[in-house]
């Protein structure tokens, strides 16, 4: 793969975040670069959510920067929202918008942020579902599609805002079992096409497959942040190694 | 007991005058839904706004909602009425409190209204505030996310779905407003409760007069109570628990 280029996609610098006294985020840096796939993972709480939301400023931080395809995150100057729309973002619970059909869980971001037509974005989420293997599902809501269906709308409706790069936050640990590979394929196909991805997962299947870079995080720590041969052959540190262990074997 | 029952004095002619005593009670009746469904619009609108304004970041937006919603909450209706009605024009610049006093036509009516529709806004904003809330938070969040504003996110995401879930709690503030209208009376506009005292002590058939206003304003609370029941069959969401076919 070497759609790499120098300038990185995403650059997180000596990034630190507290809620009130408890110290969530500890002097976080990391580089995702352009068609790069970045798998996060670590313990419960470690603060993987938290960093991944600081990406596209959903999270403040108070100190370090944030800059995403040169654009400070954290300065107060940033049209936050017009940055946004071009991060896609999934979530673990899908956060599909209930009362819309399927079809329009994807076409309001591009009507409403974008500016598309209606028609436009309308022939653009139909593209999108049957990419993801959903088409037939459009006129339906939400509520009415398995978990893993959901998921991969969700994917798709970030995906029809022509994304520049996309994050992940546990987008299969909500689902049952026999779905989470619906949903990792997607992701994989994803990957391969160049997409720069930012995924929080603990799916290591998928990382050993497409990812370029493992971090590993504790207690708000980046404590390892090195190449997927590097992470699965030799981590350096103790809990990564622990960790890993405990994961790998069920 | 030696009550003398007579359920024809409604088509009996009022003493002194050419109407029957049914037509006082229809004009009642009139001016009762026209208060009520006055003042429920009002509440609507400044309950949802005030409802979400208790939810958003802005600490100051916070404060003044929520100022707003303890202020109308715990003041009895009664008295709120007396205030509306009495003081309020005083504390107008002196030539508006002489212009309500003196030429706003049905100033009753319209103290009346808004005294009940500010204080259905306050009911109704609590109600608001605890359907936003109880939303998940990834909802926002999924919002901002794709590029939508705060107030988009707001008017596309959170609202419709929160409105929906409060659809039950407000249809009681719904048929509360019909009932609460009866305290317009001690303002004396003529709604309902005013025509039945009127027609009571003219009359001397004070049961027949209540048992046909307790029928009327029953009317009202269940029509209220249809209407929001229609409402919620129709927004009802496919795929959701109670949406199920
Ligand atoms: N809004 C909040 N207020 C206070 N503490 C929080 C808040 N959100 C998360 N935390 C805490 O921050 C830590 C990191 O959370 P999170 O980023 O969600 O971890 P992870 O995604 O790795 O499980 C946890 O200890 C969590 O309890
Ligand atoms: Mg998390």
């Amino acid at each position: 793969m070497n759609q790499m280029t120098n300038s990185p996609m995403i650059e997180l610098r000596n990034v630190s975040k507290w809620y009130g006294q408890f110290q969530v985020l500890t002097d976080c840096s990391t580089q995702v670069s352009k068609g790069e796939v970045i798998v996060v993972c670590g313990p419960s709480g470690s603060g993987k959510s938290t960093l991944i939301k600081c990406v596209n400023g959903l999270e403040a931080f108070q100190q370090g920067e944030v800059i995403v395809k040169g654009i400070s995150v954290g300065d107060p100057k940033t049209a936050l929202p017009k940055l946004r729309a071009h991060v896609g973002m999934v979530f673990q619970h899908f956060e599909l918008f209930p009362h819309m059909t399927i079809t329009d869980n994807l076409c309001i971001g591009q009507i409403k942020v974008l500016g598309r037509s209606k028609d436009e974005a309308q022939q653009k989420a139909a593209k999108l579902l049957d990419r993801v293997g959903l088409k037939a599902q459009a006129h339906k809501h939400p509520g009415q599609l398995s978990g893993g269906q959901q998921q991969r709308v969700a994917i798709a409706r970030a995906l029809c805002m022509d994304p520049i790069c996309m994050l992940f936050d546990e987008p299969t640990s909500a689902l049952d079992p026999e779905m989470i590979n619906e949903v990792l394929d997607v992701m994989v196909e994803l990957a391969k096409e160049g997409m720069t991805m930012m995924c929080v997962s603990h799916e290591m299947g998928f990382a050993r497959k497409v990812a370029h870079r493992v971090i590993f995080m504790d207690q708000g720590r980046i404590v390892e942040d090195a190449t997927k041969e590097d992470f699965f052959g030799t981590p350096r540190s103790e809990r990564a190694q622990l960790f890993l262990s405990k994961i790998l074997s069920h | 007991m030696n009550y003398h029952w007579n359920w024809g004095i409604f088509l009996e002619q009022v003493k002194g005058g050419d109407e029957t005593y049914l037509d006082w009670l229809l004009t009642g009746f009139g001016w009762t839904v026209a208060v009520s469904l006055s003042a429920w619009v009002i509440a609507l609108t400044l309950g949802i706004l005030f409802g979400l304004l208790r939810t958003v970041p802005s600490k100051a937006l916070v404060a003044l909602a929520t100022a707003w919603v303890e202020l109308f909450r715990n003041i009895p209706l009664l008295v709120q009425m007396f205030l509306w009605f009495f003081v309020v024009p005083e504390l107008l610049p002196a030539d508006w409190g002489l212009w309500v006093k003196q030429e706003l036509p049905a100033k009753e009516f319209f103290t009346a209204t808004i005294c009940l529709g500010l204080f259905t806004s306050s009911r109704v904003a609590e109600q608001v505030r605890a359907g936003i809330q109880a939303l998940p938070r990834g909802q926002l969040m999924a919002g901002l996310a794709m590029g939508l504003t705060l107030p988009q996110t707001y008017r596309y995401v959170l609202l419709p779905t929160a409105l929906r879930m409060v659809v039950p709690p407000l249809t009681s503030e719904f048929m509360n407003v019909f009932k609460n209208s009866s305290v317009a009376f001690a303002i004396g506009v003529m709604e309902l409760t005013f025509q039945a005292r009127q027609m009571q002590e003219d009359s001397e058939q004070g049961i027949e007069t209540f048992l046909a206003v307790t029928l009327l304003y029953f009317i009202c609370a269940f029509t209220a109570n249809r209407i929001m029941a229609v409402i919620e069959t129709r927004t009802r969401i496919p795929g959701t628990i109670a949406g199920q076919h």
